[in-house]
């Protein structure tokens, strides 16, 4: 029971300043997990973030996960969870029940027009930084357009019989990317029985 | 159904198809907004961005105790956050068993080789969206007829500007929505 409190704690903390989210939690995760207390070695951090990102899911949230799991077990992981969930879910109460009350004001919807535009380059430069590792030949390109333009109709316009369901779009890509990376495999292979 | 099952079943499908993390749940909540009108508005999701940048916590998880409480009240903002937790939190705890295999496997890589384009795709989608609030103004142009009261060219400017200096300076983003703020108080955005 202490273990789990102690789990909760570390990870109270750990939620309640983590901005920016993902590898942007590396450092701190390092500092109070692999320095102070020994639980996590650097190299297994790096793998949960791997699989972290690589998973459904918040990043953070997964890596949590796994080191609640490692420490000790299921009922780790939970406490993991719930620790790093308190304090986001503390403030954001906090928020909204603040913008109910005062998002009327003319004040603060000028403030939010002007944020938003910041909010739009945001994502811009997201995208950018993604895009090295994510379109990387031909077909990711073929992809990434085509899954755009099926989006956007669909957000955007009635031109489309049905809406997409964003979930579709994801389990389509992921077979569309496992056929196409099995087909390359193949080609690789049954051009390297040739050059013998 | 029930008001909180439903909170919490729409997030946990969130959180089951979002992969990548951070900005990839924002075409679930685009979607859920144009579902869901009464829970959240296409306008919310893009302050809710602005928020998470400047506040701990992800953005899937903000979001969802966001839209929770608007819904339902404190109940509401909690269940909503733990069903967008659940999915993923039961897939970990089965892959921690088998975790060395899992990485290297060929199937896992080859569904990312789709997985990541499509990802970035849909988050430019959600960026236009913002950009359809925020940079272009539909009402002043269906007006005027005009095409150059399509956009709002003081915002164009502002986002110019802070691309720019972004780029640059490398502060952290929260300064950057502060600052933005501030000019939209002062020239009336």
């Amino acid at each position: 029971m202490k273990d789990l409190l102690e789990l909760y704690w570390v990870y109270l903390k750990i939620g309640c300043v983590n901005f920016g989210g993902g590898y942007a939690m590396l450092p701190l995760l390092e500092r109070e997990l692999v320095t102070k207390r020994g639980w996590t070695t650097m190299d297994e951090l790096r793998d949960y973030f791997a699989i972290g990102q690589c998973t459904p899911g918040v990043i953070a949230l997964n890596v949590s996960t796994f080191i609640g799991q490692k420490r000790k077990g299921v009922l780790g992981a939970i406490a993991a969870m719930l620790g790093f969930l308190t304090g986001p879910i503390a403030i954001i109460l906090i928020i909204a029940a603040f913008l109910k009350n005062f998002a009327e004001l003319e004040v603060v919807q000028h403030a939010f027009a002007g944020i938003r535009v910041c909010v739009c380059v945001l994502i811009v430069q997201a995208v950018l930084r993604l895009w090295k590792s994510s379109v990387v030949d031909v077909f990711t390109l073929v992809l990434y357009a085509v899954i755009l333009s099926l989006s956007a109709l669909s957000t955007f316009t009635g031109l489309l019989p049905v809406k997409i369901p964003a979930a579709v779009l994801v389990v389509l890509s992921g077979v569309a990317g496992l056929t196409a990376s099995l087909v390359k495999d193949k080609n690789g292979s049954a051009r390297k029985e040739e050059g013998k | 159904m029930n008001i909180f099952l439903n909170l919490m079943f729409e997030f946990a499908k969130t959180g089951l198809f979002s992969v990548g993390g951070g900005l990839a749940t924002l075409p679930f909540l685009y979607e859920m907004s144009a579902n869901h009108p009464d829970w959240f508005s296409a306008t919310d999701v893009a302050d809710m961005i602005a928020i998470s940048e400047s506040t701990p916590g992800a953005i899937g998880i903000n979001m969802s105790t966001y839209a929770g409480f608007k819904t339902a009240g404190i109940p509401g903002g909690i269940l909503a956050t733990i069903g967008l937790a659940l999915p993923s939190v039961i897939i970990i705890l089965i892959i921690a068993k088998f975790l060395e295999k899992f990485r290297k496997n060929k199937l896992v890589e080859g569904a990312f080789y789709g997985l990541r384009p499509a990802s970035i795709a849909m988050i430019t989608v959600a960026g236009l969206n913002v950009a359809k609030v925020s940079l272009i103004d539909l009402s002043a142009w269906q007006a005027t007829g005009s095409v150059g009261d399509l956009f709002v060219w003081k915002a164009i400017l502002l986002g110019v500007v802070i691309f720019i200096a972004q780029k640059k300076l490398k502060w952290h983003p929260v300064i950057f929505i502060a600052l933005s703020a501030v000019v939209g108080i002062v020239f009336k955005f």
